[in-house]
């Protein structure tokens, strides 16, 4: 099953470094892990996304906890959090198809940032498949270069979401 | 430089005046140290620490000049295993740090409070293939409890109060801190704070009484209880709590490598060790229990085999430990119990129940009966089980006993009936050879006054056999009992059964004259090729007043039984060579 890990942790050098290095040395599996700042001055947010069955979950949850610069997780339940991700994209485009792919663009609620001669730059936001879909349809016009932020997330003030260990 | 009087003076009590005045940072780790009750250190000089070693010329804290950083690490290892305190070595850049990486690794394995000093070249040159630099927290990341590098002298005292903390607090580790030469030099003024919060390290030490109430109800419920004790107990120091509770309950006792020593070897409820080569009663508790209670074990899979399907396979689980990681990460657990197992005990001790385990408590005594360890003794030759038991008989299994890693290590644990905890020091997670003598001294140095022999292989001794030169120098009494079988006999005994008597590269019997080696290094030296000489040697060496090494010439092929072949159940034990 599919898990959001939200982790804080210190905003120390390396702490990325340890994060990941733990989750490789055990044998966990990592879709994405984004980080930057958080509500409160010294600590960064961490949003982990992995595929686990529970005891693994439980297991990443308590060997990450290990680490003297983890200070808070909490397990997200997807259906309770937003969760978010940012794309740019660059595709060929000329004179001729810019209107036809900004037609495209819109329904995603994503911009275009950037334009030349020869393509244009699309951002747009928004949960991992909603990206995909919109590669998807951009990729006939050719798709030049791509980045991906990884998926950020927090709970809905709805939600109940767990704190762990 | 600082003054020798105003050394003496208590950091603490001398606050205010301290702050007054400037230190080098390498004057600020030694005060650090002083202030920590760190009396002794390990080590080896290099150009990133010589202004620490320029510090430690003073003589407030005394240095063991090891020769090899890897000896260095084992002996604060040593020393650190038999008093329970933080061992503390230092080592300079570079190769100096990489040095210290296996014995890092062998404590985290066996969670050893340590505590590394690295010295790193200056903050100017780091990151820049500077001579001499290695990033040595990148390469401890996975095999330290947590690791610094300093940035700042004003960092210092926090950073070393935070190390020792984190070390020796919940369940106990290594930790490095790598100090550039600038940060060496620079000055600063000086305060030891006393205690230090730190946010991300909260070990939760009481239980849960909810889950003593739960655990109470099982133990009342069992009728094959067992129980299984592991080096959380040594290293709670909850010996004395785990007999009241055993005996209370009428649940008997295996345990581990790690737990050896932690349960009297000659209680009637003790039952050896478990796993590969664990005793009769043990493995078969193990399969036939209905109730299992972990005690501060890691059910490794050198005694679970692997086989977690076959493992207690009736039994629920109770597991007690300080570290929450370990509950679930090998095993289901029923109860889990999260706490210093000293106060888990210590609350469980408390209107503690009695299982009903009178018959299976017969049961276990014939098993003992039928199938106790046993090996083929004569008296021509030397039987590398009969040495350990003479060891054991001579020293009326008083001494600190270390071992390396091998066969001779499992002997040890089967045939030296340990009574009290920090008595054994092996390294079981990591399986170190070259670990068993350099423990040895620092348990020596430690405990001038205790025997203290360190049994090691022929192969394994080589490895670190350079330290005796510290032994020779500093009058270091280690009693070096090599088990000498001129083979690498624990990888012979897997190539004889496993790999089809194929035996590649396990012959080391062109190794040196071990005796003539002592003496090379001006350590006395014996040797024994049957039980008479052996007796009459080791009296001599036990006699003499400074370091020994005797050389046991025993048989080259004997093995290791009982046996459980890894990825097999317990239940298919090989009880002993058919002949
Ligand atoms: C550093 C290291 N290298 C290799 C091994 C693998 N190993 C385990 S036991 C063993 C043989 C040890 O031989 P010896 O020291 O003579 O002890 P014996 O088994 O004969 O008692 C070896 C090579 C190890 N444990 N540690």
């Amino acid at each position: 099953m599919k898990h959001i890990l939200s982790v804080l942790v210190n905003d120390q050098p390396r702490v990325l470094a340890r994060v990941s290095s733990l989750l490789g040395q055990r044998n966990f599996n990592i879709e994405s892990i984004s980080v930057g700042g958080s509500e409160e001055p010294g600590l960064s947010r961490m949003v982990i996304v992995t595929y686990a069955d529970d005891r693994t979950m439980e297991q990443v949850s308590k060997q990450l906890h290990k680490l003297i610069d983890v200070i808070k997780i909490q397990d997200l339940a997807f259906d309770e959090s937003v969760v978010r991700e940012l794309l740019l994209v660059k595709v060929g485009a000329n004179s001729s198809n810019r209107a036809e792919i900004n037609s495209i663009v819109e329904p995603f609620r994503a911009s275009i940032v950037d334009v030349g001669a020869n393509s244009m730059m699309v951002q747009a936001t928004g949960d991992r498949a909603k990206l995909d879909s919109l590669l998807e349809l951009l990729r006939p016009y050719g798709i030049k270069e791509v980045a991906r932020t990884g998926v950020t997330a927090l709970p809905r003030s709805s939600a109940r979401s767990k704190a762990m260990v | 430089m600082t003054s020798q009087t105003e050394m003496k003076n208590s950091p603490m009590k001398e606050k205010s005046a301290e702050m007054d005045r400037e230190y080098t940072g390498s004057e600020i780790l030694l005060r650090c140290l002083v202030a920590e009750g760190v009396d002794r250190v390990f080590g080896y000089p290099g150009g990133a620490v010589l202004p620490i070693y320029d510090s430690l010329y003073d003589g407030h804290v005394k240095h063991l000049l090891a020769r090899h950083e890897q000896g260095a690490i084992h002996a604060a290892d040593g020393y650190a295993r038999a008093t329970g305190k933080p061992g503390v070595v230092i080592a300079t850049s570079g190769p100096g740090a990489t040095n210290l990486v296996t014995g890092i690794a062998t404590a985290m394995m066996d969670s050893i409070p340590l505590v590394c000093i690295t010295g790193n070249v200056a903050q100017n040159l780091l990151g820049t293939d500077a001579f001499q630099e290695a990033d040595i927290t990148g390469i401890t990341m996975p095999i330290t409890k947590h690791n610094y590098l300093v940035r700042d002298v004003n960092e210092l005292p926090r950073i070393i109060k935070e190390a020792f903390t984190i070390a020796a607090g919940g369940r106990p580790g290594p930790v490095l801190i790598d100090i550039p030469k600038d940060v060496s030099n620079a000055k600063a003024s000086f305060y030891y704070p006393e205690t230090v919060h730190i946010r991300g390290f909260q070990p939760t030490t009481e239980p849960h009484p909810l889950q003593i109430k739960k655990l109470h109800q099982a133990i009342a419920g069992a009728k094959k209880p067992v129980i299984i004790a592991g080096g959380g107990v040594i290293s709670s120091g909850a010996t004395e709590e785990l007999v009241r509770f055993a005996e209370g309950s009428m649940i008997p006792v295996t345990t581990t490598l790690m737990g050896i020593g932690g349960f009297s070897g000659v209680h009637s409820l003790f039952l050896g060790m478990p796993g590969m080569h664990g005793t009769y009663a043990a493995n078969h508790c193990l399969l036939g229990c209905d109730l299992l209670i972990g005690v501060g074990n890691r059910f490794d899979d050198r005694v679970t085999m692997g086989r977690i399907d076959k493992f207690a396979p009736n039994a629920k689980i109770v597991h007690i430990d300080i570290d929450p990681a370990e509950i679930g990460k090998n095993v289901d657990t029923y109860i889990p119990i999260v706490g210093d197992i000293k106060n888990v005990l210590t609350a469980a001790n408390e209107g503690l129940p009695s299982a009903d385990s009178s018959a299976w408590l017969q049961q276990i005594e014939q098993w003992k009966e039928k199938y106790p360890l046993q090996y083929k003794q004569d008296d021509d030759t030397l039987k590398p089980q009969w040495v350990i038991s003479h060891l054991h008989e001579t020293t009326h299994g008083e001494a600190i006993v270390t071992t390396d890693v091998g066969q001779h290590q499992m002997w040890v644990a089967q045939y030296y009936r340990f009574v009290h905890p920090r008595s054994l020091l092996s390294s079981g997670g990591l399986g170190t050879m070259g670990f068993g003598f350099p423990a040895a001294v620092g348990a020596q140095l430690a405990y001038p006054d205790r025997t203290v022999i360190a049994v090691t292989g022929d192969g394994g001794f080589q490895m670190t056999a350079q330290e005796l030169a510290v032994i020779a120098l500093e009058k270091i009494p280690v009693k070096v009992a090599v088990i000498n079988n001129r083979n690498l006999g624990m990888v012979r005994q897997w190539q004889e059964l496993f790999h089809g008597q194929r035996y590649s590269e396990v012959d080391i019997g062109g190794s040196p004259d071990f005796v003539k080696l002592a003496e090379a290094y001006g350590v006395k030296g014996w040797r024994a090729h049957n039980p008479e000489e052996a007796k009459q040697v080791w009296q001599e060496a036990l006699r003499h007043p400074g370091p020994a090494v005797v050389d046991f010439w025993v048989t080259p092929h004997e093995n290791v039984y009982p046996m459980v072949a890894a990825g097999t159940s317990l239940e298919e034990m090989i009880m002993g060579d058919e002949d």
